[in-house]
Parts: C-alpha cells; sequence; structure tokens
C-alpha cells in the first residue's frame, strides 16, 4: 500500500488530536471500522480525516504505537461521504 | 465457555508466562481458549508449550479482530495483555466488537496511567517486567473466571 506517515510512533490520543487538529473534513467511525480491508483499531469514535484524494487516518501496530497515516483512496472517501459517520 | 486471549508485542518477559499461567487456570474450569497474537507473542507461546498442554488453538491478531468485527466468532471472556499505549487501544476495540467480558492484564514498569485507560475492565494489575510474582498474585485473587461472565 502507498502511504505516507504523517506522526510516528505516538499515542492513539495524540493520533486522533493530530487529525482533528490539522484537518477539516472528518468523519467518525467506531473500532473495528473497515477500510483499505484493515479493521481499525482505536478508542472509539476513531477521527478519519479527508484531505482531497488522500483518507488520514491512526493505525495502532501493536510494538511499534499509533502512527497517523496519509493514504490515496477514492473509494474508502466515497465511501465514508455516502455513509456520513 | 469460551476465553480469547488478545497478545500484542511481547516485549516484556512476563507476558507469555502471564498467558500460560491463566491459560492453565481457564483450562481447568472448562474454558476452550483462544490465544490471539502476533507472530512473535503466538511463537513464543507455543515454543513454551510444545505439547499444547496448555495453548489449545492459536489465531493471527488482525484475523481475529476481522472475525469479531465481522462477528463471525465471540467469546465469554478477553484477556488483553497490556504494557502500553497500544494494549489500551486494542482493549477499546474489543469492548466495542465482542459481547466478551473484557479482562484487562495490565503490567509493566508504569501500570498507573494504563490502569486508568482500562475503564470499566476488571484489571488484574502489577508492576512486573522479568518477574511473574506479582501478577501471579493478582491472577490467584480471582477464585472463578467462569463467574465472571457477563
Amino acid at each position: 500500500m502507498n502511504y505516507e506517515i504523517l506522526l510516528p510512533n505516538s499515542s492513539f490520543k495524540e493520533c486522533a488530536g493530530y487529525i482533528k487538529k490539522n484537518f477539516k473534513e472528518i468523519y467518525y467511525v467506531p473500532a473495528g471500522y473497515k477500510i483499505f480491508d484493515n479493521y481499525l483499531i482505536g478508542v472509539p469514535p476513531i477521527p478519519i480525516a479527508v484531505d482531497n484524494e488522500d483518507i488520514i487516518m491512526p493505525y495502532v501496530k501493536p510494538c511499534h504505537g499509533c502512527f497517523v497515516l496519509r493514504i490515496p483512496g477514492k473509494e474508502e472517501i466515497e465511501v465514508l461521504r455516502r455513509e456520513k459517520l | 465457555m469460551k476465553a480469547l486471549f488478545m497478545m500484542g508485542c511481547p516485549e516484556l518477559p512476563v507476558q507469555t508466562a502471564a498467558a500460560l499461567y491463566i491459560a492453565n487456570k481457564l483450562n481447568k474450569e472448562g474454558f476452550e481458549v483462544t490465544s490471539a497474537g502476533n507472530k512473535a507473542a503466538i511463537s513464543l507461546l507455543l515454543n513454551s508449550d510444545p505439547e499444547r498442554h496448555y495453548i489449545k488453538k492459536v489465531m493471527d491478531l488482525d484475523r481475529c479482530i476481522g472475525a469479531l468485527a465481522e462477528k463471525t466468532i465471540d467469546f465469554d471472556l478477553c484477556f488483553v495483555f497490556i504494557h502500553s499505549d497500544s494494549g489500551i487501544s486494542y482493549l477499546a476495540t474489543i469492548k466495542s466488537i465482542s459481547k466478551a467480558k473484557t479482562i484487562a492484564v495490565i503490567f509493566g514498569k508504569e501500570i498507573e496511567s494504563l490502569i486508568e485507560a482500562s475503564g470499566d475492565s476488571i484489571i488484574i494489575a502489577a508492576k512486573a517486567v522479568h518477574n511473574p510474582t506479582p501478577l501471579r498474585a493478582q491472577i490467584d485473587g480471582v477464585k472463578s473466571w467462569a463467574a465472571l461472565r457477563k
């Protein structure tokens, strides 16, 4: 998957705060929400931002903490906007 | 009765010891125990119990989360092993996608903030990194795991 790390090795709270602070179009999803064939881990409601044609989302790795990732995702953006979470 | 172990990074040695110890107790009470973890966590469990006396079923962590989210599996009890913020995120996720009663097994050097973040889960916590004895004492404080089911 093509992605860019916007915030590395942080707590989930810091990652959620980063997304809410730096982006305008934000959708809140439940834990376990499926996106990019991945089930989101985190403390709900989990913020996901849309920026142009990219998804900005937190990603938890057991050994490395939480990251904020920017991932191109036209289809996922359509789903988020349609579901209006 | 079904129980799940949710295990993240096995960075702290007590995690494997605590999992085997709890699995033994659950097995004796008649629970079917599934251990979900990343590759390293599962490998440590299986290498510590080569004849599978304690660890009966194992599952990849991501696959387990997916199956819980899709409601194809569920459990009566879920033990989430926590020594960092990632563990808290997994605990919150389990509480959202599973009907299981959650038990936060917390260990490490700094456990206070993790206990605070564990909310209404049953908490088994001790400052423990290499020596599992303090954590074992907390585990022994629970006389019946079956009685904890929702």
